[in-house]
This record gives structure tokens, sequence and C-alpha cells, in this order.
């Protein structure tokens, strides 16, 4: 049982400000780390690895700072997003060199053991270079495995993998914090994150956004304001239908022929409109959600 | 120094074209010196061949290839980071790369010096040991300053090439007080020591100087190279 801890910590590239006086415990079981491409996951993920010293800050396992103590790897295994440069050698070779490294007792049998849980063994002999994308992911996190490590990071694991990979993945990396172990995975897709992840650290512009619970957290995201553009034969009777909603915050005419409307609920938005619409007699042309981005998302997170 | 990094190091050295590039390099300076010696009156060509073209320039990019192949890359692409999430020291992962490249080195890059001047002036196999020997010292020390230079630059191939053919080909020879920090300078101030038969000594260069600022420049280099381990960061595109 593993405790990873990020105390106040901070992390800037001259006047480029990349992770914003962050404090979060990722604690045994599964941990999504959460947020938009560019929101600091990744630099997260470093410094939790000793792979970036903090400009402000802390980051502790158990209690011992990570950067510049290579001993801490005895605990902790780490799946870079990065591609692995060694793909002349098989995937045997490749977790053999790194349990090498690790001084392990029995090389053989904890290689073949690390293969057999990412389900590599029957490829095992292949060049790594020859794999496809998800092979190479299970190659890495074999290699990261194979000490057993009671910590494990991932950043964006499932980046380019086919579906069938992707639930196999998911299937391990949930096993893996039933087991114990304290998993942090990086993603910037909420359905990865919501499948796998009970625990979900959130991250927009290098600030953490929110934390806790995925049901919190998703419930937190729906039940935001929402934007819609409705066109429809009428604009302005339907503006005026709307506003009388209350559901409806607010809506304004659009120029070139639209309502721009928001909504507290898009539940019930959605469910009453077509038949407002048809009570009065409206015919609608056109229903556009206007900030359904994740990036959309998150920013409502950081202001909620 | 540690077995699995070594290992790893000579497979990515010989596992990649740059593998061939680096037997090019001797193949040539030995072709060369096969076809001096068949046309012309050889033992005076060591001296151009062997000692300027062989000790001057061969040996330095052969090092060049070598300990740029050995760690450049991996930083670069940052896959180092598979073999740096480990126990294993710093220094170690820094030593045993450079004894790698140090070995690949002496054996091509010395090698085909040696070669040369036997083929050239297979009388004189005592002048034929100097430049070997001389050639051996500017390896190491070689090979620690470009494994140090790819370590800490990004593009250390090309500050390395800079140092060979600008400071070292055209500044140290005009300015004589630059050959204080010229590493093929340490090596002929060897080889010199130990053949009267040619020019190579840096007239006013200690041989005791030579050995210690090759020395320096070999364990320096691995220094700086594991403390640039120690400080390797792994950055996103975020």
């Amino acid at each position: 049982m593993s405790m990873l801890e990020v105390r106040a910590v901070s992390r800037w590239y001259g006047n480029v400000v990349a992770v914003n006086d962050v404090t979060m415990q990722i604690g045994p079981g599964v941990t999504g780390l959460l947020g938009p491409n560019g929101a600091g996951k990744t630099t997260l993920i470093a410094m939790m690895a000793g792979f970036l010293a903090p400009s402000a800050g802390t980051v502790t396992l158990d209690g011992e700072q990570v950067w510049h103590h290579p001993t801490a790897y005895r605990h902790l295994g780490l799946v870079p997003e990065r591609e692995v440069s060694f793909g002349y050698l098989t995937a045997r070779q490749f977790v053999r060199a790194k349990a090498e490294l690790h001084g392990l007792s029995e090389v053989g049998r904890a290689t073949e053991r690390a293969l057999e849980i990412v389900e590599l063994d029957a490829d095992a002999g292949r060049p790594i270079g020859t794999y496809s994308k998800g092979m190479r992911q299970r190659a890495k996190l074999a290699s990261a495995l194979v000490h057993d490590p009671s910590v494990l990071l991932l950043d964006e694991p499932f980046n380019g993998v086919d579906p069938r990979q992707r639930l196999h993945l998911m299937v391990l990396l949930s096993r893996m914090g039933q087991e114990g172990r304290t998993v942090l995975f990086s993603s910037h897709i909420l359905e990865e994150v919501e499948q796998i992840a009970r625990q979900v650290e959130v991250v927009v512009a290098g600030r953490h956004a929110a934390s806790g619970d995925f049901g919190a957290i998703r419930r937190l995201m729906t039940d935001r304001p929402t934007r819609y553009r409705v066109r429809s034969n009428d604009d302005r009777a339907l503006a005026a239908l709307l506003m009388a909603q209350d559901f409806v915050r607010g809506v304004s005419l659009e120029p070139r022929g639209a309502v721009a409307v928001q909504v507290t609920d898009f539940g019930t938005f959605a469910h009453a409109l077509p038949r407002l619409a048809r009570e009065a007699g409206l015919t609608l042309l056109e229903v556009i959600p206007t900030d359904e981005s994740l990036e959309s998302v998150f920013t409502y997170l950081v202001s909620a | 120094m540690n077995a699995t990094i070594t290992r790893l190091a000579a497979r990515s050295l010989f596992g990649r074209r740059r593998g061939v590039l680096l037997v090019v390099l001797p193949f040539l300076l030995v072709a060369l010196s096969m076809a001096v010696a068949l046309l012309t009156e050889a033992t005076s060509a060591v001296d151009p061949v062997t000692a300027v073209f062989g000790l001057g320039l061969v040996l330095p990019l052969v090092a060049l290839l070598v300990s740029t192949g050995v760690i450049g890359p991996e930083i670069e692409d940052g896959s180092i980071v598979y073999l740096l999430a480990t126990p294993v020291s710093r220094l170690s992962v820094a030593v045993s790369k450079q004894v790698v490249a140090s070995v690949v080195t002496v054996v091509l890059g010395a090698g085909a010096v040696l070669t040369s001047a036997l083929v050239l002036a297979p009388g004189s196999p005592g002048q034929a040991l100097a430049l070997g020997l001389g050639a051996v010292v500017a390896g190491l020390a070689y090979c620690g300053l470009f494994v140090a230079l790819s370590a800490l630059l990004r593009h250390g191939t090309v500050a390395g090439l800079i140092y060979v053919l600008v400071f070292e080909g055209l500044l140290a020879s005009w300015l004589s007080g630059l050959r204080y920090l010229s590493v093929g300078s340490f090596g002929r101030r060897v080889a010199g020591a130990l053949t009267d038969d040619l020019d190579l000594v840096v007239r006013d260069m200690s041989l005791v100087y030579g050995v210690v600022a090759a020395l320096v420049f070999t364990v320096g280099g691995a220094l700086v190279t594991a403390h640039r381990l120690r400080s390797f960061e792994l950055r996103g595109d975020d």
C-alpha cells in the first residue's frame, strides 16, 4: 500500500506556468488524472515519477522525496507516453533488461510473469518495432511491472490504442487497482476515466480543478449551464417561448437568424424543446450545442 | 558499470544504419593507406595519411559518431527514461555508455590508425605502435568529451563537429595556446613521446600535461554525463 503525495506543487518554465499550486493524494486503487490536452497532466506525472523537479512544493512517495532519489523506482513503475526506441529488441529482451536493471534475483521468472500479466507472452519473441500500438503499450506496461511495483504511473496509456486492446488494458489496470496497487493514469477522454477510475483528479490549465468520486464530478459536468443555437421558422416567437421556461437562463437573437439559448438543465431542455415547438406550431430547423467541447466542460469546472 | 546498459548500448550502435557508417571511415583510412603504399613512397606518407588524416580526422569522427550514438538519440527522444526509471546509479549508466563508446572507438578508430601506419611503414612497428597508443589516449578523451556533449546539448553532434573541424582543425593550428585544450594534441603528444620518426610533438606541451589532460577529459566527461542524467527531465507536449 503506497501513498503518493503532491503538496502545493507548481512548475513553471520561464514565464509559463505549467502546473499551478496543485495538492493531491493518490492512494491505492485506480485514479484517473483527467484534463484537456495541454492541461499539465504529463508535467504532473513527470514530477510524480521523479523526472521533473517541482519549481515549488514537494512530491513524496510514502514520505520520501521522489526527485533525485532513484531508489524510489524499487516501488514505482512508469509507463511514459513516449514510444520505446528500443524497437530492435524483442519484448522479452526489453522486459528482461528492465528486470536486470532492477537487480531482481529471478530475472527469467519475473520477465515471464510480467509478459503473462499483459498477455504478451505468445508474441514476446518478436521485435517491438513490428508491434501494433496496443502491443507496444503492453510491452511498456510489462517493463514497468516486472519488479512488481506498488505504484504505477501511466501517461495517456490508451492513446492510439484500438478498442479491443483498450478494453484489455482497462481490465488490466482495474485488476491492479483491486490488488491494492496505487495506479494513476492520465487521459483527456471522460469515458475512459469513467470506465475504470472511481477516484478522479481533474486538471485544467495547470490548476487542480476538481477531485473526488467520478459520479460527483460527472454530475457537476452534466448539471452545468449549456449553450445551444436553435434555428426555426420563427426565431423571435421561439425566443419568447423559451424565455418563459424555468430551465432557460438566457436567450438572445443572433444577427444571422438563430436563437442562442443558455439552459441550466440540458436533459429537461432536450425533452421540452420539441414539445414546446410543436404546441406553438413552430418548425425546428437546427439545434446545435455550442459549448459541448471537453474544454468548455473543464472551464466550467474551474469556475464552479 | 552495468552489463545490461553496455549490452543495450552496443546493440543500439550496431543495430542501426549508424553501424555501417562507423566502419566506413576506418575502412577508408586503411584503403587510402593501401593505395598510397602501392602508388608512392609509402614511408613518407605516414605523417600526412596516418597522423594528419587518421589521427586528426578519422579518429575524432569515429569517436563522435559512436559517442553521440550511444546516448544522444535516447536523450533526444526521451526514451532514456526507460533506463533511468530503475535504481541503477546515474554514474553507472554514464560510465557504461562511455565504456561502450570507448571500446568501439579504440577498436575501429585507433585500430585503423595502427593498421594504416603498419601498411605504410611495415618496417617501423614502433612508430605504428606509438601512433596506435596516441590514438587510444585521444580516443578515450574524445569519447569522454563527445558523450558529455551529446548528453548536455540537443545538437551534440554539431557541437562535436565544430570542435573537431573548427576548434582543432583551424583555431588550434593557428593559435598554439589552444592546443592545450585540443584532445588531438594530447594524443599526438603521447605518440610523439614514443617515436622520434614523426614530427608529432606539440613542442611546448609536456607529456605529463598531455596524459593528465586526456584523463581529465575522460573522467570529467563521465562525471558531467552522470550529472546530466541525474537531472534528466521528462517533458511532455503540455
